[in-house]
C-alpha cells in the first residue's frame, strides 16, 4: 500500500488504465493514509470516505465494461474548502460558514465528477485564504509534514501538506498572493498559479476577485500539468474566464525544454530578507539551467519593491466587499445579541462572533482604504502601482521568456513565530505577489533543502499571460535535473509522519 | 495620514457591520497604523500620468443571453437560511422598536 | 417617525417668496426575460424565493455575468434621453448593508455611466415646452423585498420582524437621474408629474419596461430645494423617495414646497435627509438624516469587465428605437384630423394606439374613433378596465365596420354584435348568424311591417299623404320596433312613402 501512495498521479493513472490497480484500491490506499497521519497534520476538514469509493467503484465498473475514461478518472483529489463542493460541507476554514452546505458545485468540482476524480474530502486553510500559514483556520492549524511543529505555509496550507504526506496525490488550491505557490514550495510539493481567468472562479469563495485564481497542487510537474488540463479553459459563469484554450500543457511537461530558452533572474526578488540557504539552492538552480543550454540574464522589475504594499491594498479592499455577505440573513452563523435584537445589532455580533482576527484585520483595513476621502490615495494608487507592475512584466518579458526566483524568502517558520505580527508574515508573500497583480502564471518546484534547517526551498518560474506551458517545459527540466542530482524525489528525504490515528475532525 | 484613532476603527468597524470590544478598538487601531505606515508610499509611486489597472487581464463585453436558466426551489433557496417563515428569509426588526 | 404634523405655507405664499429647485432619481425595471446578472427569471407575483439562483441569494462563490439584453435596453434607454453613450464603462459596487441585499452592496456604475448628459423636452398641458436636461442614467440591479411584519399596516416601524424574498433581487435596473431643474416655478409640481409621465411612456414606447408604476417598474425619488427669489446658490434639498404614481409624484412636490417655506420662514434651517411620502395623509415625513454612513465605499466591480460601445453598434441601436411619443402623437393627430380636444380625449382615454392600428387596417380615423371613443370606452369605463381589455380588437372593429358597410347590419346591431362577441359568443359573422341580427333586406316582411304601422298610425300615415313628408320618421320608428332593429332604416323609408304614393 505504501508504494500506492508513494505513485505520482501519472504513474498511478497509467497503473489504472492497464487495470494494475484498481480506482477503489487506490482512494482506499489513500483514505487509510488520512486515518493513519492526519491527526498529526490536520490537512482535511473533512474526509469524504462513502462518496469518493463510491465514485472509484463506478470508475472500476466503467473501465471493465470497456468506457472511454478521462486520463484521471479514479486518481483521487483533495479540494481545498475554499471551493463549494455539493454533498460536503464547505467551510472556508471559518466558524461563520461553520455547517453550510452549498447547493451548488463549483466549475472546478463539476470538472473533476466529469473526470470522474474521487474527492477525498476537503482541505484546512487560513480562514477565507486570508494567511501565510494555515494558522488563522478557526478550525486549528495543519502542520508541515518535514516538521510538525512548523506551519505547511499558506494559505493552502491543508492541500499542500495533503499531498506532502501523501494523503493526496493531487490537490486544488487557490492562490490570490501566492496561495498556491508558497504552500507548495514550503512543504516541497508543485503549485501552480494559472494566468488570471485561466481557470474558472466560479465557486471558489472569493477573497480578492482581482486577484484569485484556482490552480493544481501535486508532487509533480506533470501532475500538475494534468490536472491544469482538466480544470482550465472557459466558463461562461466567470466573466473574467479566458476564450482561450487550455493549451497542451501536459505535452510541455512530458516533452521539456530549455536550451535556447532565456531565463530572467528577477534582480529585486533576492538578496536582502532571504535566507542564506534558500538563495544557495535558487543559485544552484540557475547553474543546472544553464548547464541544460538555458541561457541566464538578469531582468529589473523596479516596481515590484511596491508591489506588497499595492497588494495590501487591493487585496483587503476587495475582501472588505466580497465579505460583506456573511452576515447571518441566508446562511452560515447567526448570532443574536442579548437585549432588542435588530437585524443590525445580529448583523453586528454575527460577524464579530464568525470571524477570526485576521479576518477583521484585513476588513477593517480594506474598509479604511476604500472610505471616503482615502479611495484615490490608497485603492486608486495600488491600481496604478499594478500597471507599473504589469510594465516591469512587459518588460522583462521582452529579455527573457520566462523569469524565476525564490518562491519564499524563506523556509518554512514556527507554528506561532509570526502571528502576532501581521507584517512579518505579510512578507512572506513578497515574491510570489507580483503575479497575481499582474494576471501572469506562476510554478513553484521544490529546489531541494535549505542548509541550515534541513527544510524544502521553492524556485519559482513566471511568464507571460496565456503562456503557461512554458512554466511546464522549464519546470519538468528542472525538476528532472533537481532529482538526478538527489537520486529521487525530495519528499522521498522527508521524515516519517508519526501516525496519530483519530484525527482532530 | 496614518494616524489611526480608536474612534477611526470604531467608525470603520461600524461601516463594516463587526461588533468590537474597547480592547479589540485599541489593539486593532494599534496594528492598522503599523500597517498602514508600511503602505503609504504607494499614494507616492505612481502619478497622474499613470492609468489604473483594475483588472489584470483586459476583457471587455462579455454578456449572457437573455435566456431563462436554472433556478433554486424555495426549499433549497431556504436550506441554510438561519431562519424562516412563510417561504421567505426570516430577519429581527430591522429599526429599533423605540 | 414624527407624528407632529409639519408647518406648511400655502402654496401660493410659497411661490411668493421662493423658487424651488427639482431633480429626480427615476429606476426603471427592465423587462428582460432574465435578472441583470443571473439567468434567474424576471418575474413578478411568484412565490417568494423562487425566482432565484445561488447568484440572486449571493452564495459563497458566486459569480455575476451581464445580460446583454438589458445593457442594449440602457443604451436605447440612454439614446431616447438624447444622452452620449459611454464608449467604456464599468459597474462599480456600491457597499451598505441591508438584509434586502443579498451581497451587502449593490452592483451599480459609479464614475462613469453608460449614458450621460442629455436632455428630455416635457410638454405641459398648456403647451408649453420645458427642456429637462439629464445627467446620467446607469445600470444597475434591483433589491429584494422586505414585508414588515407584527406592527402597524406593514410599516418598518414597529416592526417585530421582517421577512425577505430575493425574486426581486437583481432584476435589471436604470437609473434616470437629471440635473438640477430651474426655473419651473408655480409649475414645479406639474413639471414633476409630466416628467415622470414622460420617462414612463418613453421606456414603454421603447418597449424596455412594463413601466407599470403600481407594481414598482417605474419608481421615483424626488429631490426638492428652494432658494429665496434671485438668490443664485441652491438651498438645501430633501429627497422623496419611492413616489410610486403621478399624482403622488405631484402632490409630494408640492407638499415639499410647502414644507420648505414654513421651515425656511420660521428661520429654521432644511434637515438634508430623506423623506417618506404617505399617500393617506398626502404628506411626508422625515426618513433619514444623511451621515458618515453614508459612506458607499465605490470601487469598481473586479468580477465583472468593462462595457465598450462603438459606433457600429450604437447606432443600429438607434435605427431599432421607435418614433418618440411626442413626435408620434403630432404626426397621428395631423394625420387623422382631430382638433386638439378630440385628440387629447383620445390619449387620455389611451386608445390612440389602438385607434393607429384601427386606421392601418383600413378603417377611417372618423369611424375608428366613433368605435373607441364610444361604444368600446363606454364599456371600459363600466367595467372599470383599461379600453384594450374587454377584448376589442382593432381587428374587431375592421370586422364590424365591414359588416355595416356592406349593409349586413346595421349601426344600432352592430352594438348587439359587439355584445355577443365580447360575451364569447364567436366572431362578429358568427353573432350575427346565431343571434338572427342581420338586416331584414327582403321587401315581403318589411311590407307587412309597415302596413301594421300604418295602420296604427292612420293620423300619421294621413300627414305623410298630405305631404308631411318628415313625419315618416314615426312610420319607419314603428316599422323599426316590429322588426326588432333589423330593418335597413333606408329602405323602410323608401318603401312606405311607395306604398302611400309619396314622392320622397
Ligand atoms: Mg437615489
Ligand atoms: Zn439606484
Amino acid at each position: 500500500m505504501t508504494e500506492l501512495i508513494h505513485l505520482s498521479a501519472d504513474a498511478l493513472a497509467q497503473q489504472l488504465a492497464a487495470k494494475q490497480v484498481s480506482a477503489v484500491e487506490a482512494t482506499q490506499a489513500y483514505l487509510d493514509r488520512i486515518d493513519a497521519v492526519d491527526g498529526a497534520v490536520n490537512a482535511y476538514l473533512h474526509v469524504n470516505t462513502e462518496e469518493a469509493l463510491l465514485v472509484a467503484a463506478e470508475v472500476d465498473q466503467a473501465r471493465a465494461d470497456g468506457d472511454t475514461l478521462h486520463p484521471l478518472a479514479g486518481v483521487p483529489i483533495a479540494v481545498k474548502d475554499l471551493i463549494v463542493t455539493k454533498g460536503q460541507p464547505t467551510t472556508a476554514g471559518s466558524r461563520i460558514l461553520e455547517g453550510w452546505q452549498s447547493p451548488y458545485d463549483a466549475t472546478v468540482v463539476q470538472k473533476l465528477r466529469a473526470a470522474r476524480m474521487p474527492i477525498l474530502g476537503k482541505t484546512n486553510l487560513d480562514e477565507f485564504a486570508m494567511g501565510s500559514s494555515t494558522e488563522h483556520s478557526a478550525y486549528g492549524p495543519t502542520r508541515n509534514p518535514w516538521d510538525l511543529d512548523r506551519i505547511p505555509g499558506g494559505s493552502g496550507g491543508g492541500s499542500a501538506a495533503a499531498v506532502a504526506a501523501f494523503e493526496a496525490p493531487l490537490a486544488l488550491g487557490t492562490d490570490t498572493g501566492g496561495a498556491i505557490r508558497q504552500p507548495g514550495a514550503v512543504p516541497g510539493t508543485v503549485g501552480v498559479k494559472p494566468t488570471y481567468g485561466g481557470v474558472s472562479r466560479y465557486g471558489a469563495i472569493a477573497m480578492a476577485s482581482s486577484l484569485d485564481q484556482i490552480g493544481p497542487v501535486s508532487r509533480t510537474v506533470l501532475d500538475s500539468a494534468l490536472l491544469h488540463e482538466v480544470i482550465g479553459g472557459h466558463d461562461p459563469r466567470d466573466s473574467t474566464s479566458l476564450t482561450d484554450p487550455v493549451g497542451a500543457l501536459v505535452e510541455a511537461a512530458r516533452l521539456g525544454q530549455v536550451e535556447g530558452m532565456r531565463i530572467g533572474v528577477i534582480k529585486e526578488l533576492q538578496g536582502e530578507g532571504y535566507q542564506a540557504g534558500v538563495l544557495t539552492r535558487f543559485h544552484e538552480s540557475l547553474e543546472l539551467l544553464r548547464s541544460a543550454g538555458a541561457e541566464i540574464v538578469e531582468v529589473s522589475c523596479p516596481n515590484f519593491r511596491y508591489a506588497l504594499e499595492a497588494y495590501y491594498l487591493i487585496m483587503p479592499s476587495e475582501a472588505s466587499s466580497n465579505l460583506a455577505k456573511y452576515d447571518g440573513v441566508r446562511f452560515g452563523l447567526r448570532v443574536v445579541p442579548e437585549g432588542a435584537a435588530t437585524i443590525e445589532r445580529v448583523m453586528g455580533a454575527t460577524r464579530a462572533a464568525g470571524f477570526g482576527d485576521e479576518v477583521k484585520r484585513r476588513i477593517i483595513l480594506g474598509t479604511y482604504a476604500l472610505s471616503a476621502g482615502y479611495y484615490d490615495a490608497y485603492y486608486g494608487s495600488a491600481q496604478k502601482v499594478r500597471t507599473l507592475i504589469q510594465r516591469d512584466f512587459a518588460a522583462a518579458f521582452e529579455q527573457a521568456d520566462v523569469l524565476i526566483s525564490p518562491t519564499a524568502p524563506t523556509t518554512a517558520f514556527k507554528l506561532g513565530e509570526k502571528l502576532d505580527d501581521p507584517l512579518a508574515m505579510y512578507l512572506n508573500d513578497v515574491a510570489t505577489i507580483p503575479a497575481n497583480m499582474a494576471g501572469v502564471p506562476g510554478l513553484s518546484l521544490p529546489g531541494g533543502l535549505a542548509d541550515e534547517d534541513g527544510l524544502p526551498v521553492g524556485i519559482q518560474l513566471l511568464a507571460p499571460a496565456r503562456e503557461d506551458a512554458r512554466l511546464y517545459r522549464v519546470g519538468a527540466v528542472l525538476e528532472s535535473l533537481l532529482e538526478d542530482s538527489w537520486g529521487g524525489p525530495l519528499l522521498a528525504q522527508a521524515p516519517a509522519v508519526p501516525q496519530i490515528t483519530g484525527r482532530n475532525r | 495620514m496614518a494616524e489611526i484613532t480608536r474612534d477611526d476603527v470604531a467608525h470603520l468597524a461600524r461601516l463594516a457591520h463587526i461588533d468590537m470590544t474597547d480592547d479589540e478598538l485599541a489593539r486593532m487601531a494599534g496594528e492598522l497604523a503599523v500597517i498602514v505606515e508600511s503602505i503609504k508610499t504607494v499614494s507616492e509611486v505612481a502619478g497622474d500620468d499613470v492609468p489604473a489597472t483594475s483588472h489584470p487581464i483586459p476583457l471587455s463585453n462579455v454578456f449572457r443571453e437573455d435566456v431563462v436558466g436554472e433556478t433554486l426551489s424555495n426549499e433549497e433557496a431556504l436550506l441554510n437560511a438561519p431562519d424562516n417563515a412563510d417561504g421567505r428569509f426570516k430577519v429581527p426588526a430591522i429599526l429599533d422598536g423605540e | 417617525m414624527s407624528a407632529l404634523t409639519d408647518e406648511v405655507l400655502t402654496f401660493d405664499e410659497a411661490m411668493e417668496k421662493y423658487d424651488p429647485v427639482l431633480g429626480f432619481e427615476v429606476h426603471v425595471e427592465l423587462n428582460t426575460r432574465t435578472k441583470m446578472f443571473s439567468a434567474a427569471p424576471n418575474a413578478f407575483g411568484d412565490i417568494p424565493n423562487t425566482n432565484v439562483s445561488p447568484v440572486d441569494l449571493g452564495l459563497p462563490g458566486v459569480l455575476p455575468v451581464v445580460n446583454g439584453t438589458a445593457v442594449e435596453s440602457a443604451i436605447k434607454i440612454g439614446l431616447a434621453l438624447n444622452c452620449s453613450i459611454a464608449e467604456k464603462c464599468y459597474f462599480a459596487r456600491k457597499n451598505y448593508f441591508y438584509p434586502d441585499t443579498p451581497k451587502n452592496f449593490q452592483t451599480s456604475q459609479f464614475e462613469d455611466p453608460i449614458a450621460h448628459d442629455g436632455y428630455l423636452d416635457i410638454e405641459l398641458a398648456d403647451g408649453t415646452v420645458f427642456r429637462v436636461e439629464i445627467e446620467r442614467a446607469h445600470m444597475e440591479e434591483d433589491a429584494g423585498k422586505l414585508t414588515h411584519m407584527g406592527g402597524a399596516a406593514g410599516r418598518i416601524q414597529g416592526a417585530e420582524f421582517s421577512l425577505v424574498d430575493y425574486n426581486r433581487a437583481g432584476v435589471p435596473l436604470i437609473e434616470i437621474v437629471t440635473k438640477p431643474i430651474e426655473g419651473a416655478g408655480a409649475r414645479a409640481p406639474e413639471l414633476a408629474k409630466a416628467y415622470v409621465a414622460a420617462i414612463r411612456e418613453i421606456v414603454k414606447n421603447l418597449g424596455v419596461s412594463d413601466a407599470r408604476m403600481e407594481r414598482g417598474n417605474v419608481r421615483c425619488d424626488a429631490n426638492v430645494s428652494l432658494r429665496p427669489h434671485g438668490r443664485e446658490t441652491f438651498g438645501t434639498r430633501t429627497e422623496t423617495k419611492n413616489v410610486n404614481s403621478l399624482r403622488a409624484v405631484e402632490h409630494a412636490v408640492r407638499y415639499e414646497i410647502q414644507r420648505h417655506a414654513a421651515v425656511l420662514d420660521s428661520g429654521t434651517p432644511i434637515l438634508q435627509e430623506t423623506r417618506h411620502w404617505h399617500e393617506d395623509t398626502r404628506t411626508t415625513t422625515s426618513g433619514r438624516p444623511k451621515s458618515d454612513a453614508d459612506d458607499y465605499r465605490y470601487f469598481p466591480e473586479p468580477d465583472l469587465v468593462p462595457v465598450v460601445t462603438n459606433d457600429a453598434w450604437i447606432e443600429k441601436l438607434r435605427a431599432e428605437l421607435p418614433e418618440p411619443p411626442a413626435e408620434r402623437r403630432k404626426r397621428l393627430q395631423a394625420d387623422w384630423g382631430y382638433s386638439d380636444a378630440e385628440f387629447r380625449d383620445v390619449v387620455n382615454a389611451g386608445v390612440m394606439s389602438s385607434i393607429e392600428d384601427t386606421v392601418t387596417a383600413g378603417v377611417s380615423a372618423a369611424v375608428a374613433r366613433t368605435w373607441w371613443m364610444g361604444e368600446i370606452s363606454r364599456r371600459a369605463k363600466l367595467a372599470d378596465v383599461d379600453p384594450a381589455e374587454p377584448g376589442a380588437s382593432p381587428a374587431l372593429i375592421v370586422e364590424l365596420n365591414a359588416l355595416i358597410e356592406s349593409g349586413k347590419i346595421n349601426d344600432k346591431l352592430s352594438r348587439d354584435v359587439l355584445d355577443g362577441v365580447l360575451a364569447g359568443e364567436g366572431t362578429p359573422a358568427e353573432v350575427v348568424e346565431q343571434r338572427g341580427l342581420a338586416v331584414v333586406s327582403d321587401d315581403g316582411p318589411l311590407l307587412e311591417a309597415i302596413d301594421g304601422a300604418l295602420a296604427a298610425q292612420p293620423d300619421v300615415a294621413d300627414k305623410i299623404r298630405g305631404g308631411k313628408v318628415q313625419a315618416v320618421g314615426a312610420i319607419v320608428g314603428g316599422v323599426m320596433k316590429a322588426t326588432r332593429g333589423q330593418a335597413d332604416a333606408g329602405r323602410v323609408r323608401e318603401l312606405i312613402l311607395q306604398r302611400l304614393g309619396v314622392e320622397g
